[in-house]
């Protein structure tokens, strides 16, 4: 069940240019959460802004009762969240919406993640790992400087191939070049992505022509998270006449329910 | 004022009764922010709760505008939904039976395109159980028909106050709207159509501008802005129609907590309700209606009544 809640904040620092890593403890919160879902947190109480923002979970240890996000500055909230220090209380809602599916027994999964969209994939990771999952990570970003999540992804051993567009590291070029160029689709029983929508339509256009399932995390700007305010609508197919609402509909869909 | 003085422990009364409405506290959550109830009821008791005015309902299902509906602005947000709902029949039969379980206080919220729809919509209702009020969206700034025209003329304000008021029994409470010259003028019209209490404020007409893309932010170009921005001029309105208008207000705009509250209910609003608020606090309503009471507790007050309307001069 959801709450809301106070988190002691116990880590938050800088990873690359422009992303944070934060961690609180909220024992009640981190018992409920499930991979794919996330916490709507408010940067600053006192001095705004006036909404919540979305964070989808990047880390979550039950044993010690902690959440760990991992966000990039977009705007006034990320960059007032900043300046939250250790010691501080993060005022924080969730866990919310519908996370990814897991399977029922162990197969071969390929989480696919483009920039700050690698940080759901990193909880999801650590889920399927306990399911005896054998899990490669295909990561894109940018520039070597914005590959933040090696350290996680090596502690929870996985097989990660990385893409950067200045071929800094690993593949040169798009994260989708290298999902065509490099990985066999007869190995992959499932696909999991997040990331820029451009990105996530190439791996499901892969995943369809390759008869392969999979999910994708959606992004939308919300109010309320809840499913009461209607605000984070959006189509899943062009020839829908209803609006699902990302924050409680979503934000994991099945390939299978949407066209980019 | 008449300060009741009250020794310590003593209960103070913070049941107030709306134009008929009879409410535990005097704390509403406001249509369109709370769902049918049920997105909240992880986070608040929703029997708790004074009343909750559900979601904008229209005689036929509503698909909604197309997005973004909603952008965030200094102190506020502008939402442009559009209205989406399933339709009178399915609330009726689909979501009003779990709030009655529940034990909630429920007021509906209708709008139509034809003052016909409206009675037709009010007449539906009428044959159910479980509803302690109307309140009449004639003030939606979001839908191309009915809304926002219905509120701003005050001829058709009466005329389709005076429709629904035909259909039922139960009390009929119009929400006004700001985007008006002279609210007072409205406020009247509503009366004389029969209203039993007046919501006020609805959203302001405004707009958000994106300099990257070189447009409106909201699909539908303009949207209702809420939030504390708006407080200043819902207090304003209440104040005017409070000394014009005899029928109690459910007064809201920016309430974000107790000291909101009272602003209201002291230029005039016999209730509150709270929008925008449940987004950044879910469990506000409650902690609003606390704050009221220990308030009162601390100022030896008994009886929230002796509260309403003492700002204005």
């Amino acid at each position: 069940m959801p709450s809301v809640g106070k988190g002691l904040v116990i880590g938050h620092h800088q990873v690359s240019d422009d992303m944070y890593e934060i961690e609180f403890i909220l024992p009640a919160m981190s018992a409920e959460c499930e991979p794919g879902q996330f916490v709507h947190i408010m940067p600053d109480m006192d001095n705004g802004p006036l909404l919540r923002r979305p964070l989808s979970l990047y880390d979550v240890d039950k044993k010690s009762g902690s959440i760990t996000l991992l966000y990039k500055v977009v705007g006034q909230g990320t960059r007032l969240l900043t300046r939250v220090r250790n010691k501080d209380y993060v005022d924080v809602m969730g866990p919310l919406g519908r996370g990814f599916s897991l399977p029922g027994v162990a197969q071969n999964v390929l989480l696919i993640g483009g920039g700050v969209g690698i940080a759901p994939l990193i909880y999801l990771a650590r889920a399927l790992k306990e399911l005896g999952c054998n899990i490669k990570v295909l990561y894109g970003t940018g520039t070597r400087s914005e590959l933040v999540v090696f350290d996680k992804l090596r502690q929870i051993g996985v097989e990660i191939m990385p893409a950067t567009m200045d071929g800094t590291v690993g593949y040169k070029g798009l994260v989708t070049d290298l999902l065509a160029d490099k990985v066999n689709p007869s190995e992959i029983d499932f696909i999991y992505t997040c990331g820029p929508e451009p990105m996530m339509a190439g791996v499901a256009q892969f995943a369809k022509q390759n008869g392969i399932p999979g999910e994708a995390s959606l992004e939308e700007h919300m109010a309320c998270g809840v499913g009461a305010c209607l605000g984070c609508a959006r189509k899943l197919k062009a020839e829908d006449q209803h609006y699902i609402k990302v924050c409680k509909d979503g934000p994991v869909f099945s390939f299978a329910e949407i066209d980019f | 004022m008449n300060k009741g003085l009250i020794n310590p422990g003593e209960l103070v009364d913070i049941s107030v009764n709306l134009g008929g409405v009879k409410m535990k506290n005097p704390v509403a959550v406001a249509s369109g922010t709370f769902g049918y109830g049920r997105e909240y009821e992880d986070f608040i008791n929703l029997s708790s709760i004074g009343a909750i005015i559900v979601k904008g309902t229209t005689l036929e299902v509503r698909n909604g505008n197309k997005p973004p509906r909603v952008a965030e602005t200094p102190a506020g947000m502008l939402n442009a939904i559009g209205l989406e709902n399933p339709g009178i029949d399915k609330f009726l039969t689909e979501y009003l039976p779990y709030l009655n379980q529940k034990g909630a206080t429920v007021i509906a919220n209708i709008a139509g395109n034809t003052i016909e729809e409206y009675a037709a919509i009010a007449s539906r209702i009428e044959s159910c159980q479980g509803i302690a009020a109307i309140e009449m969206n004639i003030s939606c700034p979001n839908v191309k028909q009915g809304g926002l025209q219905f509120g701003t003329n005050p001829e058709t304000v009466m005329r389709v106050v005076a429709a629904v008021k035909s259909e039922t029994s139960l009390p009929v409470i119009p929400k006004l709207s700001p985007n008006v010259t002279d609210i007072v003028e409205i406020a009247k019209a509503a009366e004389a159509g029969g209203a039993d209490a007046l919501a006020m404020i609805n959203t302001l007409l405004g707009m958000a501008v994106d300099i990257k893309k070189r447009q409106p932010v909201l699909g539908n170009i303009f949207g209702g802005l809420s939030g504390p921005a708006i407080k200043p001029v819902a207090l304003r309105m209440i104040y005017q129609v409070y000394k014009e208008v005899k029928l109690p207000i459910l007064g809201g705009g920016g309430i974000m907590n107790y000291q909101d509250a009272l602003e209201f209910i002291m230029v005039g609003a016999t209730a509150v309700s709270i929008g925008t608020g449940n987004f950044v606090n879910p469990h506000i309503a409650g902690d609003v209606a606390q704050g009221i009471q220990q308030y009162m507790e601390e100022n030896h007050i008994k009886n929230i009544n002796e509260l309403v309307g003492i700002a204005v001069k």
